[in-house]
């Protein structure tokens, strides 16, 4: 038995010649969001697919919660929630006869069936509309019965595709706050996406997918210092001479890069939060400091870069 | 212990039973065949023509009635100009119910993005496909049940009399033979549905083929007969021969044997569904009719064919499924 909730050991997918999934490793613990980032096409899809047993691997092994999805695909299913990526109802049924049929397939029924149904609908903040047809409902709200969907399981891991794509970003929100409600409840969480800012709010780790790959794994400040080389930059305002500006900041430790911005504003990339430091090289050189930020990594930069070197790489 | 390695190694045992959840789909499928729009149209299109067609057939009847010890039979057989007997109307019908029912059971998931939610259940795929069809089947069964059920009510009330035993033991064989018969045509929309995405593409495709063997299957057969088995000097061994063949080829079509069961069934003096020629009537009493287990023994390959097709493209559509990448 391992102690991780998700672990493939070199997990590949072949469909007719293409590898979809190469040679993936992939762990995650119990409790904490990982996110899959990656363009389309990156096989993250199928490594969901996958991950529930609903295609099976080329080769490879996947355990998810200590059980082979291949096998023991009853179990595995009964306590993982699969959200996929434009999650479909039947239209013509209301929300409770949804939910009625996915709780009797869960092996649920009678009063506590329709008790369970209600708790969840509740949950979603859907319990007032729960009778009205599916079809009336807006792209959030099909979304939110998603949720209660996988809910009605009780589920231990929760595996969501694209979760927030097509929501406007009040409902992103909205969306990404019922996920760290759900973190806190000690399910885990497994979310393929590219919408990086979202990721980067919600994510503890994040894994980067690319061409079946997982290129790069871990914390953001992790993938940061990795591809960027920094994990942190931050903006100085300071009156005075430039040069001797420059001077002062590229002695200070800790930085790894310099730029005059214009005007009164510079930029130092760092390794680690210095603004302490910055602050008294601005003010021992003898120039007047009007502002002082930090800005953390982005995780739309880092996957600029890393996909630009990418491409780099292939070119060279 | 889990075993390392390969998982495509064809021995991989499955946990739990295949039909985990059967019923649930099987429930879901009919409450949603029952209320469907589709379903209300040709309920309404059944019923009048099985209103219809009795009552041209009781009309006939009470003008000739006779000593007819199979009067009730004949409310199915009995057709009045302009309109076709029940039976006539029933190898229309029949299809185009089981068509409307299946053509869009698995495409119809899959366009309205249900099919992974669904399948992330625990339960199989096999659950979901039997319970389609079995769904899709005890509709069916429900359907033409009634419309028996009606039949017998409108004869008791227009004939005045009520059906003997063996007329009961006929129509209910006759009943069980048309719903196999509605069994094939679910099948094969069933299986279009797995092969197409669109539902449209899917229900042509089974019309197409319905039509294949209305229309054109009967004119195949009788020429690949004369290619086959060629009259050269025109004896009659050669003649008997060729019509053998033809017969023999006809029967491909699950709709000859779905006509020769019904004759046999509902005409008790019916003696073969092949030929018959004068010698192997010797002794014969002609006109008396056979007893029921004589009329089954007739029909007895055609009604295991019907069954046995059934069984063949479901299982045909059971292995696309299985193979089906479910991702969209």
């Amino acid at each position: 038995m391992s102690e991780y909730v998700i672990e493939t050991v070199n997990l590949t997918k072949k469909y007719n010649g293409f590898t979809a999934v190469n040679n993936l490793n992939l762990r995650v613990q119990k409790g904490e969001v990982f996110g899959l980032l990656g363009p389309n096409g990156a096989g993250k899809t199928t490594t969901i697919l996958m991950l529930l047993g609903l295609t099976d691997p080329t080769s490879g092994k996947v355990t998810v919660l200590g059980m082979d999805p291949t096998r023991q695909t009853l179990s595995v299913k009964s306590k993982v929630g699969y959200i996929p990526d434009t999650v479909g109802f039947y239209d013509e049924l209301t929300a409770r006869e949804n939910l009625i049929y996915i709780a009797k397939l869960n092996g649920l029924s009678g009063p506590a069936a329709y008790q369970r149904i209600d708790e969840v609908l509740a949950r979603v903040g859907l319990l007032d509309v729960g009778d009205q047809r599916v079809g009336t409902y807006s792209r959030g709200m099909r979304q939110r019965l998603g949720v209660a969907d996988v809910l009605l399981k009780q589920p231990q891991l929760i595996i969501m595709d694209e979760p927030t794509q097509g929501l406007d970003p009040e409902r992103a929100r909205e969306f990404l706050k019922m996920i760290r409600s759900l973190k806190e409840e000690g399910i885990t969480i497994l979310l393929s996406s590219h919408l990086l800012h979202q990721v980067q709010i919600i994510c503890d780790r994040v894994g980067l997918f690319h061409r079946g790959r997982m290129v790069l794994e871990g914390t953001v400040s992790e993938l940061g210092r990795k591809v960027l080389g920094r994990a942190y930059r931050v903006f100085v305002e300071a009156q005075g001479d430039p040069p001797s500006i420059l001077a002062a900041l590229e002695k200070v430790p800790g930085q790894v890069g310099v730029i005059h911005l214009g005007g009164t504003r510079y930029q130092i990339e760092a390794e680690s939060d210095i603004r302490p430091e910055v602050a008294k090289a601005v003010v021992q050189s003898g120039a007047g400091l009007l502002g002082l930020e930090v800005e953390t990594q982005s995780l739309d930069e880092i996957y600029a870069r890393y996909f630009e070197e990418v491409k780099h790489a292939e070119k060279g | 212990m889990p075993r390392r390695g390969k998982l495509s190694s064809p021995s991989i045992e499955r946990e739990g039973s295949p039909w985990t959840g059967l019923w649930a789909v099987v429930a879901k499928e009919m409450a949603d065949h029952m209320t469907s729009a589709r379903m209300r149209i040709l309920e309404v299109l059944i019923v009048l023509t099985a209103a219809g067609s009795v009552y041209a057939a009781m009309q006939v009847l009470r003008e000739t009635v006779g000593e007819d010890p199979f009067l009730f039979l004949k409310l199915f057989t009995t057709a009045r100009e302009p309109l076709p007997a029940f039976i006539g109307f029933l190898v229309f019908l029949v299809p185009l119910i089981s068509i409307a029912l299946t053509f869009d059971s698995i495409n119809g998931e899959f366009n309205r993005r249900t099919l992974s939610r669904v399948l992330a259940q625990p339960i199989y795929r096999d659950a979901l496909l039997m319970g389609k069809f079995l769904g899709a089947f005890f509709t069916l069964a429900l359907v033409l049940t009634a419309i028996w059920l009606l039949i017998y009510g409108l004869g008791i009330v227009g004939l005045g009399l009520p059906p003997n035993t063996e007329e009961v033991a006929r129509s209910l064989l006759f009943l069980v033979t048309t719903i196999f018969y509605g069994g094939i045509w679910l099948a094969v929309a069933m299986v279009f549905s797995i092969i197409f995405r669109q539902p449209a593409t899917a229900a042509l495709a089974s019309i197409a083929v319905w039509l294949f063997f209305t229309v054109f299957w009967g004119i195949l057969a009788s020429l690949f007969a004369q290619i086959l088995s060629p009259v050269q000097i025109g004896t009659l061994a050669e003649v008997v021969r060729q019509t053998q063949v033809q017969l023999a080829l006809a029967r491909f079509s699950p709709n000859t044997l779905y006509a020769e069961s019904m004759i046999a069934l509902l005409q008790p003096t019916v003696r073969s569904t092949g030929l018959l020629l004068p010698f192997q009537l010797e002794g014969a009493v002609l006109g008396a009719p056979l007893p029921l287990s004589q009329s089954v023994l007739i029909i007895w390959p055609q009604f295991t064919g019907l069954i046995a097709i059934t069984i063949l493209l479901f299982a045909l559509s059971y292995v696309l499924f299985q193979r089906q990448e479910i991702r969209a």
